[in-house]
């Protein structure tokens, strides 16, 4: 498993370089002007020095391999300059700069992360908290009225898209219901809010709701799906009439040998569906006014910065690939019928 | 049987064993498979019955639904003095100490994420106190009467052959000390080679803790060898059952004798002059068995009562019990 774990890390180098280059060529390729959002007033001449200056005009590989520098040289070492304070003498190297807000990317990059890791990453956790024992109950009394229950629910979870359904909850609780009543929550997610008390806390609370359930609705729906199939395959099984021939009570029967077999796969569902959360929910994000990672992609996008871009869709790219390994790895460790080495 | 001094350990009166079957857009229940229709047989403490019958007629449900994995339909089965088809759960689950079955299929069987140790040892930890060593301990002691090595304990079971996980599979049956044991097909997923092993381990075993068994096989030749009496099944009920000798040297009901004359003969001066009865057609579906005897679609001895009345269930020489409408007069 170690060597298997090592050999894998090492593939990822080449993949990744692999996956760098076609981003920064797709990305270089699409026909967006950095200067596009400046000004009309601007005369040409000026903006072609603005192009100059942003480094636009050079040969495209000497613009790669400038970004590779910063991305894998210069950023770690400033990384590492700001949580020990040590001195690598980075201070007079150019860093990766938006050209939108001629700050860092990695500095927004910070700035955005807590915004999404705290409303998408709850959303991954409530979601999938609530699919686990929705599987497990759906699956064990089949075609009950909780199983119907649990399909619907999953099929509107599946097929009702967050800006529908976003919407919809935000004309409910925003806008019919009065805002002075306890029901109504807060449409826009207030990004500068601090928790400092109990008051704070509940109105962090209160903001959170909407946008963590709406994006906790698709996740539930993904992973309960999931955990039921797979506790279906798994209570046919000879070895869980073994079980019960055993004499164990049904619980241990349930939890233990049908669902401990059944987990195999569906935590590697959830490993792979990890790097998502750091991606953050473009949408989602976009109609609660979260500024988060989706939404800072969406605007680098629309504005054509693209060292934003790429900085940003080539750290999901390792998220990737990271949380396959460690998907592959788990499935290792779960199932002793599988040894990678 | 009045000189038997045994009583039986294991009493199945009328066992009915029916699968809904559901359809139609409400999945509404639309008929009913009747994988076991109305058996009765008694097995007494110390012995092994043999149950036998083609593919689908019904042997591992009975086999099943003894133990009571299955919900019975109808009948009761009294295991020791106690009701096992209409217990309690908790109480059944007591008494499933006392029962216990090893299964057809020994890799499906075993949970593959769980070590041998631990297969054997759930059980134990279940129904019995003791602490983990002493647990341990009759781990160990069981590995060893099946033949199991020790060291293997740690092991899962996908590591093993067929005949190490069968065996593994016994050590499972026999952990909580059971009087009564359901082998389901225990050797049919098994090399020949190793079906003898198996075998002779179940039999040593049998005399060494005075087991009873019931042996569900479709194997004629293992049956003969391993069983004390053979019950005949056919199409979810019992046609014959008979001591061993006697069900295999004269056999009675029309279909024993098409099945016995079907096990081949290893001498091949004797296979050549062997008579075999084909039976013709295909065994009715257990949806909708025929009308009068089960086997009257087949049966080469066929008479009109046949069609009409179903065959009673009886005694017609001691200890032989035949549903056959031609031994109706004899007695």
């Amino acid at each position: 498993m170690f060597t298997f774990t090592i050999r894998r890390l090492i593939l990822t180098i080449p993949t990744l370089l692999f996956i760098s280059l076609v981003l920064f060529t797709i990305v270089k390729l699409s026909p967006s002007d950095p200067t596009g959002n400046l000004p009309l007033t601007i005369p040409p001449e000026v903006r072609e020095k603005i192009r100059e200056s942003l480094g636009v005009n050079k040969p495209l590989l000497v613009q790669y391999l400038l970004w590779l520098k910063q991305f894998f040289w210069l950023e770690p070492r400033i990384f590492l300059e700001h949580s020990f304070g040590w001195n690598l003498g980075t201070a007079d190297e150019t860093r990766l700069i938006s050209y939108q807000t001629r700050s860092p990317v990695m500095d927004l990059i910070v700035q955005r992360l807590p915004q999404t890791l705290w409303v998408v990453g709850v959303a991954y956790l409530v979601g999938t908290l609530i699919a686990l024992p929705i599987g497990i109950i759906s699956a064990y009394k089949q075609y009950s009225v909780f199983d119907q229950l649990g399909t619907l629910v999953s099929m509107i979870g599946f097929s009702v898209p967050p800006f529908f359904s976003g919407v919809l909850v935000i004309v409910i609780f925003s806008v019919m219901i009065p805002s002075d009543s306890y029901f109504w929550l807060p449409s826009i997610y207030d990004t500068t809010h601090e928790v400092t008390d109990w008051a704070s806390f509940k109105y962090q609370f209160r903001q959170m709701i909407m946008p963590v359930m709406v994006l906790a609705l698709q996740i539930t729906a993904q992973i309960s799906r999931f955990t039921r199939a797979s506790m279906l395959d798994n209570l046919n099984q000879d070895y869980v009439r073994t079980a019960r021939a055993k004499g164990l009570k049904e619980k241990t029967v349930v939890l233990v040998h049908v669902l401990r077999n059944s987990m195999i796969p569906v935590v590697t569902v959830i490993a792979l569906g990890i790097p998502s959360i750091f991606g953050g929910a473009i949408i989602t994000e976009q109609v609660f006014k979260v500024n988060g990672l989706g939404q800072l992609l969406i605007i680098a996008i629309q504005g054509g910065d693209v060292p934003t871009v790429q900085t940003l869709t080539f750290i999901f790219a390792i998220l990737i690939v990271l949380f396959n390994l460690i998907a592959d790895v788990l499935y290792g460790i779960l199932d002793p019928r599988i040894r990678y080495d | 049987m009045l000189d038997e001094p045994k009583q039986p350990l294991v009493r199945v009166d009328n066992l009915k064993m029916h699968f809904p079957i559901f359809g139609g857009l409400l999945r509404r229940r639309i008929g009913q498979v009747k994988a076991v229709d109305g058996i009765s047989f008694d097995i007494i403490e110390g012995e092994t019955l043999g149950l036998v019958g083609e593919s689908g007629c019904g042997k591992s449900t009975v086999g099943r639904s003894v133990l009571r994995l299955y919900e019975v339909t109808d009948g009761t089965v009294t295991i020791d003095g106690r009701d096992i088809a209409h217990a309690p759960p908790e109480e059944l689950r007591q008494m499933r100490t006392q029962m216990q079955m090893i299964f057809q299929d020994p890799q499906a069987s075993l949970n593959p994420r769980m070590k041998v140790s631990e297969i054997i040892a759930e059980p134990l930890r279940e129904h019995h106190a003791g602490t983990a060593a002493e647990r341990r301990q009759r781990v160990l002691e069981l590995m060893d009467q099946v033949g199991l090595n020790r060291d293997f304990a740690n092991r899962y079971p996908h590591e093993f052959s067929g005949g190490q996980r069968q065996r593994i599979g016994i050590a499972r049956a026999l952990a909580l000390n059971p009087k009564f044991i359901v082998c389901d097909e225990p050797i049919a997923a098994l090399d020949v080679s190793i079906q003898a092993q198996v075998v002779n381990l179940l039999e040593e075993l049998q005399n060494e803790l005075g087991l009873t068994y019931l042996f569900i096989s479709h194997d004629l030749s293992m049956v003969r060898h391993i069983a004390d009496r053979v019950a005949v099944m056919y199409l979810g009920r019992i046609v014959e059952l008979a001591p061993r000798d006697a069900l295999y040297d004269d056999p009675l009901h029309p279909y024993t004798k098409a099945l016995l004359s079907a096990v081949p003969e290893p001498d091949p001066a004797i296979e050549e002059k062997v008579e075999r009865i084909i039976l013709t057609g295909d065994v009715p579906s257990p949806s909708n068995p025929p009308q009068g005897c089960n086997f009257c679609t087949r049966c080469p001895a066929v008479m009109d009562i046949c069609k009409r009345d179903e065959p009673e269930f009886r005694e017609v020489q001691p200890s032989r019990f035949v549903a056959c409408h031609h031994f109706n007069d004899i007695t």
